[in-house]
């Protein structure tokens, strides 16, 4: 088995070492998460720590250009935060959100694509009814539904504090479908091979059947959707941000740091928007790429050659 | 010599809803919206005895039903009606609880060796799950014991039991799949087209498995396939299906030397011949009809020479002819044949 | 066969796949020859190289696999050698291929009355109407009823038999003089197999149409055949005439092949098996490709590959231990 293990992952390494975009993809985001998760070691402030902060360093440009400030690497934005540092912060509760998101996502969408694709019939047909209505409902529809409730319920202070909590469970409630899909489709293929069949000739219960047997064969495609989701769960979350529904700009993502600059980009202080948005736009790009290069390398077609 | 009767089935139907969910059953008909299911009769109303210690092989052209039979046996479908009995006992109708004691008894081998082993299991996890199952008081030596054991029975190395299915070939992994089978220590087992998938070197490896392992362990099988050369080789007696019917059963032998239903007739004209050139086999007209839209009567008589007004109108029922045969046809019955 | 001219003549044919993980060979200095008309089985078990020539002779191996060396005449022309266009010409009009699946031919969208008529302006100079009359006449020849009602219908509107029939009246459409049948009735049941394959066997016998029937089953091809080879691991091990092959076979893995089949043992007795399995193409072992399943091996089958050569019962085989 080892040996076959060590084969196995030579070849997967192989592969991916023969694709630069892939090792390029791979290293860039690397990089993003390490720093972003390093943050308070080594971004040079505290964006959080109001105490460091000085009105007066606001909207300070990066340090190549004139009036710059030698401490602000990247410049300033409007409350005289130090940009990379609260980007590096910002970056982080995006990587979080989005994990998170996913994770739930996968959660529902697994049991529930699981037990749908397994029983069939009308358990079946009422699961994926409801994944068709869960998805005529937008994101956005779902986010602005449950951020009004919870800040008419709590107020804007609770919301500020539980605002990473409630956008992981707002985005991932709002896709769970996509993954129940996923797992129902490829559950219902599995279901028809004949292992399944020897299991239940066994006698086992349909929760190990479901379990033991037909999930572990599903995984690959849980894993593709996976990555895609990952992105697309740091885009919705920065898109609400960006429309105000998202993080508050005391805790900043990289989409409400988007947002805050963009007030100022007429002004003069482009800096304040241009850098989160080039931080996003490398984020979900890697991730992306990265994706693609695993969908490539599990599809069973290519690999075959 | 007297036989006991290990499997009785008795009246079995077995239909299949294929029209998916009832908004796919809404069809316009004649200006109106109504709901019409469609359903495929793939067993209808068959009976027959499997006797301890033989080989019962169910024979048949592809959509006959005898792989729907053979898993309405194992309790993979429940009958629509009728009954299977095991020595003697009731099992179609029994919880999944009570089953439990059943599983142990009767087992089964599937066509696919490339689909009945789960990709993700080792070979010894995939062994070792029945016997955790179904003989859960032995110790874990005990049950690598028994592992080993059968894994040598079957001729595949022990050394290779943490290996997956996809290291071994086809002829290999059809042993693995007789060896889980084999694991809880059954005495009836039925195999679904076993060596269907496997190269003919390999073929006559698995067969040679079945027969030796059938005189050591005192097995019964229930062989399912549609290669009647294999068929004639190792069955005592042989059922022929059409279209969700048996319509002749009888000795192996028989069978083979003397046909009686028309359809056995023409199945059995068209084996290919070693040796033989050119072709001498019996045409049948028309094309096999759908278990969707069964025909009346004998569902045979489309393509039958021998039809006449009864055999559309009356479904022929299996009668004794001789003391070997069965058949279910009017003109046999009639001396017309 | 002197007495009939060479209609095919395949030589020391090489074909491999380039792998990351190197070379494979798949089919291994293959040499045969068909005269016009003749029909010759290809049979061996599935990763036997059998297909793999099959495609060749048609130029239709897929990348990474190539043929690497040999040549294949057919007509008097080299086929290895003819660009793509050629060759084009030569692919279902004077050669046509049957594949074990009909869907691998029919286009699920068009009608059968269109695909056929297609085919034939494509590789002849005629009218769409000399081309429905040459349609309408081949659909008659495979024993399919009211020929002008089918030409109308789509392939999904035919049964599994129904349309392996009109595969074989597509691949008749041109009159060419080779056919190339790929498991043509391994996907059919025994009642249709028979037809199909009597039908196969006139047609070619009375438009003396070359054949070549590729499959697995020593039975299917006693009955249709003139001439067998037998492949194993990529090479020919054994031919010659169909009947004294299967009567008499010389090669070990012949042997073992006919000797496997429950036809030849009384029922209930053990079957002969050929222990182990075929080499995949990445182990064939050194010396002769069968020396790790032969009880008769000696020294020399492991160091020496033997070459496919006359022996004394009158047919060509590939062995040490035979003269």
């Amino acid at each position: 088995m080892n040996t076959w293990r060590k084969m196995q992952q030579s070849y997967f390494l192989h592969s991916f070492l023969r694709d630069p975009l892939a090792v390029g993809s791979l290293f860039i985001l690397l990089l993003l998460v390490i720093a972003s998760f390093g943050a308070p070691l080594i971004a040079p402030h505290n964006p959080y720590d109001t105490t460091t902060i000085d009105i007066l360093d606001s909207e300070l440009p990066p340090i190549w250009l004139e009036k710059s400030d030698s401490r602000f690497l990247l410049g300033t934005d409007s409350q005289g935060r130090d940009m990379l540092s609260t980007m590096l912060y910002g970056m982080r509760v995006s990587i979080i959100i989005g994990l998170g998101a996913v994770f739930l996502q996968a959660v529902m969408g697994i049991l529930i694509g699981l037990v749908a694709g397994y029983k069939g019939k009308r358990l079946d047909a009422f699961l994926m009814r409801l994944a068709d209505v869960q998805l005529s409902f937008s994101t956005y529809m779902v986010a602005i539904f449950f951020g009004a409730l919870f800040q008419a319920a709590f107020g804007m202070g609770m919301y500020e504090e539980f605002a990473i909590p409630l956008l992981i469970f707002i985005i991932g409630f709002a896709e769970w479908p996509q993954y129940a899909r996923t797992v129902r489709a490829s559950v219902m293929a599995e279901k028809k091979k004949e292992y399944v069949e020897a299991a239940r000739v066994i006698g086992l219960r349909p929760g190990r059947i479901m379990w033991r047997h037909i999930l572990p064969n599903t995984l690959t495609s849980v894993l593709v959707i996976s990555t895609v989701q990952v992105a697309n769960a740091i885009m919705s979350e920065a898109a609400l941000s960006f429309i105000g529904l998202g993080m508050p700009v005391t805790r900043p993502s990289l989409g409400s740091l988007i947002k805050a600059g963009f007030d100022y980009i007429f002004s003069g202080s482009w800096w304040i928007t241009l850098f989160p948005g080039l931080a996003l736009v490398l984020l979900i790009l890697s991730v992306n790429l990265l994706g693609d290069w695993l969908r490539d390398f599990l599809n069973p077609k290519l690999y075959k050659e | 010599m007297p036989r006991k009767t290990l499997i009785s089935i008795q009246n079995v139907v077995k239909h299949f809803d294929i029209s998916g969910g009832w908004l796919d059953q809404l069809k316009f008909s004649g200006g109106r919206l109504v709901r019409r299911k469609t359903v495929v009769r793939a067993v209808n109303d068959v009976s027959l005895d499997i006797e301890q210690g033989e080989t019962l092989s169910v024979v048949g052209e592809s959509g006959c039903g005898k792989s729907t039979l053979a898993r309405t046996v194992m309790r993979l479908y429940p009958p629509d009606s009728g009954q299977v009995l095991y020595r003697g006992q009731r099992i179609d109708n029994l919880s999944s609880s009570d089953m439990k004691t059943y599983r142990t008894r009767m087992q089964m081998v599937f066509q696919d060796p490339y689909a009945s082993l789960n990709p993700r299991m080792s070979v010894r996890q995939i062994l070792e799950e029945p016997i955790r199952f179904l003989r859960g008081t032995l110790r874990r030596d005990e049950i690598q014991e028994a592992v080993a054991a059968i894994m040598l029975q079957v001729g595949v190395d022990p050394d290779w039991r943490d290996r997956y299915p996809h290291e071994f070939s086809g002829g290999q992994r059809q042993r693995i799949s007789i060896a889980r089978a084999l694991a809880v220590d059954p005495e009836f087992i039925v195999a679904d087209e076993p060596i269907a998938a496997l190269d003919v070197s390999i073929q006559a490896q698995i067969l040679n498995l079945m027969m030796d392992l059938q005189q050591e362990r005192g097995l019964t099988y229930m062989f399912i396939s549609h290669d009647l050369s294999v068929v004639k080789h190792i069955s005592s007696r042989v059922a022929v299906m059409y279209l969700g019917t048996v319509c002749e059963l009888a000795r192996a032998g028989t069978v083979f030397q003397s046909p009686r239903h028309p359809y056995t007739q023409a199945l059995l004209s068209a084996i290919p011949r070693l040796g033989e050139q050119g072709f001498r086999h019996e045409r049948l007209k028309g094309d096999v009809p759908t278990p969707i839209q069964l025909p009346s009567g004998c569902v045979f008589h489309g393509r039958c020479r021998y039809a006449d007004g009864r055999c559309v109108k009356e479904i022929p029922r299996l009668r004794q002819v001789d003391e070997q045969t069965m058949t279910a046809c009017h003109a046999v019955e009639e001396g017309r044949i | 066969m002197a007495d009939r001219d060479n209609l095919l003549s395949v030589k020391d044919l090489i074909i491999r796949f380039q792998l990351r993980q190197g070379a494979l060979t798949a089919v291994n200095r293959v040499s045969f020859d068909l005269a016009k008309g003749e029909r010759l089985g290809l049979v061996g078990e599935s990763g036997a190289g059998k297909s793999v020539t099959g495609f060749g002779i048609l130029n239709l191996i897929s990348k990474p696999g190539r043929i690497t060396h040999g040549s294949i005449r057919f007509e008097g022309r080299e086929l290895t050698q003819m660009s793509e266009e050629e060759m084009r010409r030569i692919r279902g009009n004077r050669i046509s291929m049957i594949f074990q699946d009909p869907m691998m031919t029919l286009n699920p969208v068009l009608t059968i009355g269109t695909q056929m008529v297609e085919t034939l302006l494509a590789h002849k100079p005629i009218s769409r109407r000399e081309a429905t009359e040459i349609a309408l006449d081949r659909i008659n020849r495979v024993s399919i009823s009211s020929p002008q009602k089918r030409l109308e219908q789509y392939p999904h509107e035919f049964s599994g038999g129904m349309r392996q029939r009109i595969v074989i009246a597509i691949a008749l459409l041109t009159s060419p003089a080779l056919i190339i049948a790929d498991e043509p009735t391994t996907a059919l049941d025994v009642t249709i197999q028979a037809d199909i394959l009597e039908l196969l066997l006139h047609l070619c016998d009375t438009e003396k149409t070359g054949l070549i029937l590729i499959t697995h089953d020593l039975a299917v091809v006693s009955q249709v055949t003139e001439r067998i080879a037998v492949m194993y691991a990529g090479t020919i091990v054994e031919t010659g005439a169909t009947g004294q092959i299967i009567r008499n076979p010389q090669h070990p893995y012949t042997q073992g092949l006919l000797a496997a089949l429950p036809q030849n043992v009384p029922a209930g007795g053990r079957l002969k098996q050929i222990p182990g399995v075929m080499p995949g193409p990445s182990r064939i072992p050194a010396g002769c490709p069968f020396n790790t399943r032969c009880a008769l091996c000696e020294e020399v089958c492991r160091t020496v590959q033997p070459p496919l050569e006359p022996k004394q019962a009158g047919c060509l085989a590939a062995c040490h231990l035979l003269n």
